[in-house]
């Protein structure tokens, strides 16, 4: 990757060559590479000091998962005496867990497929067709980046109880999909503006129609734009927690974040906090693995709108 | 060639411009129309005028949610840039040089890995994490510690003048990551030559980083303090669940979204809540507005 790799170390990272006086020493010399160790030694501190921050309440979470109340209170640092394993079977079924999980596939799973139909569709033609009121919709769906939902959040649950779309997967579904158009319309529209023109010209006189063109020639070249957006609407909608506690009332349709709010709650009065940390854990760990898994994904999707 | 544009273009606009309509620029054009009503959902709405915004500049809780607004905004970018540009810095160009090329310290790979994590966990599970961190006995995470040292316990959430920087705090812990992989995307793309240049002049990491660094790195900065200012006007979810009774103690914590849930959705008071949302997206568009003007300036070609 890097051809310079191969070469010699350049005169910095040599080591200070001691009686030579055409070498003025602390600045070329002696001064960076001191400098190196001690600014690398205070970074390896930092950096661990940071890493551990950020690892041990995760971890300790897993832990607290596993023991049971007293062990919680008496001994919070401690490995828990045995794997107590019902304390998820309680968290997935009593504590319903699993339901609020699948609650949660189902509507990202719609609104994402939703968001990247509708967004990629609009996206396309604002940035690849030439008509009247281009501009004007095009400003339409970009000017929802700036404004905060809470300005809408009354009037929207009237709309959605207007449309006796109150508590259902269905009404919850169009409102994260119309709240995560503007940032996709805006991707992809600078994202289709940049696939070259040729192919589409190729496939328009082999007399491919403007839909075919653009399920079939488009959006697979758009691929990598498409999944930075479909990542970045993911993880955002999986986060939701305003919409929800708005839209949904009713706890069979909660999804997972509503549900461990409430789960924190009532823990206190039901004094079950082995099923609490159970629960925090049956949240955390999906994303981990799916973390895991499409880190480097993940970080240019979530990044990769911040820096056009 | 051109025949059937109209219809293709009006066939996949219709869906998307439908749903956008109706789900967000009509609710966001009616919230202007109820902030000026004293609706309180039962009866029809009377128009107002501008009551419900003279009521806001009467009421306390209001101007405790627009103090705290002030202490996320100045709080919130300045530590997480500061720390995430440290760290950034450490792991871009922190390390030796060899053969020209900037590399970062060792295990650079692994600590963005970690320190990017929390980007991808809900708020809300956050807040629910962090509140057995921050329980107040022996039975917290940071307490149990203390206790076991024969250390008074720090009551994080509790003591009104530390529960906001509690909530702070947590927030940080979420963001750092984020923006160190900004960061490190924006610093990959300063060219090399530049630091060796630099480097050869006797420069050292300090130098490097405030005159090299920092002002090639103006304009992601700018997106970074953008972000986190509307980050620090929005935080409905945190404070919501971490914080005691959302907004608690006392209102020490209470920010404009919470204000603007509890006087819609508890109390009724929908033309207010409204009034209050208006209010946040002045604030909050004005806030975007200075800081893009404020730091302009000439960005550096390289």
């Amino acid at each position: 990757m890097n051809p310079q790799s191969t070469l010699p170390p350049t005169p910095a990272a040599l080591p200070p060559k001691t009686g030579d006086p055409s070498v003025p020493v602390g600045r070329r010399g002696k001064g960076p590479r001191s400098e190196v160790r001690f600014f690398s030694g205070l970074g390896h501190v930092a950096l661990a000091v940071w890493a551990v921050i950020v690892i041990v309440p995760i971890l300790w979470t897993f832990l607290a998962a596993f023991k049971n109340t007293t062990e919680i209170f008496s001994s919070p640092w401690t490995l828990p005496a045995e794997l107590r394993w019902e304390n998820f079977g309680r968290a997935w079924t009593k504590a319903r867990v699993g339901r609020y999980f699948l609650n949660s596939v189902i509507v990202v799973g719609g609104s994402t497929f939703l968001t990247m139909l509708l967004g990629s569709m609009a996206a396309y033609v604002l940035a690849r067709y030439r008509f009247w009121g281009n501009r004007a919709v095009y400003y339409l769906f970009v000017s929802g980046l700036a404004f905060p939902v809470f300005l809408a959040l009354v009037p929207l649950f009237f709309v959605v109880k207007q449309l006796g779309l109150l508590d259902t997967y269905q009404g919850v579904v169009l409102v994260y999909t119309a709240y995560s158009l503007p940032f996709t319309v805006f991707f992809l529209a600078a994202f289709f503006k940049t696939l070259p023109t040729s192919v589409a010209e190729a496939g328009m006189i082999d007399g491919c129609g403007h839909t075919r063109l653009f399920f079939q020639v488009m959006m697979p070249m758009a691929k990598p734009g498409l999944i930075s957006v479909a990542i970045f609407n993911i993880i955002g909608q999986w986060a939701q927690y305003q919409l929800p506690l708005v839209l949904l009332s009713d706890k069979n349709k909660w999804v997972l974040t509503q549900g461990i709010a409430e789960i924190s709650v009532n823990a206190g009065y039901e004094a079950d906090w082995s099923g609490l940390f159970a629960a925090l854990t049956l949240a955390i760990l999906p994303m981990i693995i799916v973390y895991a898994i499409f880190q480097r994904q993940i970080q240019a999707g979530l990044t990769s709108g911040a820096v056009k | 060639m051109r025949h059937g544009k109209y219809p293709f273009v009006i066939g996949f606009l219709i869906a998307p411009v439908a749903l956008y309509v109706t789900f967000v620029i009509w609710p966001y054009a009616q919230a202007f129309w109820i902030s000026m009503t004293n609706w309180r959902g039962l009866s029809a709405p009377q128009y107002v005028g501008f009551d419900n915004f003279r009521r806001l500049l009467d009421d306390g809780a209001f101007w405790k949610a627009i103090q705290h607004h002030g202490v996320l905004l100045l709080a919130l970018p300045l530590i997480t840039i500061a720390i995430a540009l440290f760290f950034a810095f450490l792991l871009n160009v922190g390390g030796k040089s060899s053969g020209g090329q900037r590399q970062g310290v060792w295990g650079s790979k692994f600590y963005r890995v970690v320190f990017f994590f929390p980007q991808v966990l809900a708020v809300a599970i956050i807040a629910v994490l962090f509140q057995t961190v921050y329980r107040p006995n022996e039975s917290g995470l940071i307490n149990g510690v203390l206790m076991k040292l024969g250390l008074d316990p720090v009551l994080f959430l509790i003591r009104p003048n530390l529960a906001l920087w509690s909530i702070i705090a947590v927030l940080v812990w979420q963001a750092v990551g984020f923006y160190v992989v900004l960061f490190s995307a924006g610093m990959a793309s300063i060219p090399g030559e530049i630091y060796e240049a630099a480097e050869m002049d006797g420069a050292s990491r300090v130098t490097l980083f405030f005159r090299v660094t920092l002002p090639l790195l103006w304009d992601t900065l700018q997106v970074a303090w953008v972000y986190l200012g509307i980050a620090a006007f929005d935080c409905f979810a945190i404070v919501a669940v971490l914080s005691i009774d959302g907004g608690g103690p006392d209102g020490a914590t209470t920010v404009l979204a919470v204000e603007i849930y509890r006087n819609a959705f508890t109390y009724q008071k929908y033309g207010y809540a409204s009034a209050m949302g208006v209010a946040l997206f002045f604030l909050t568009i004005t806030f975007a507005a200075l800081t893009l003007r404020l730091t302009k300036r000439e960005s550096v070609e390289y």
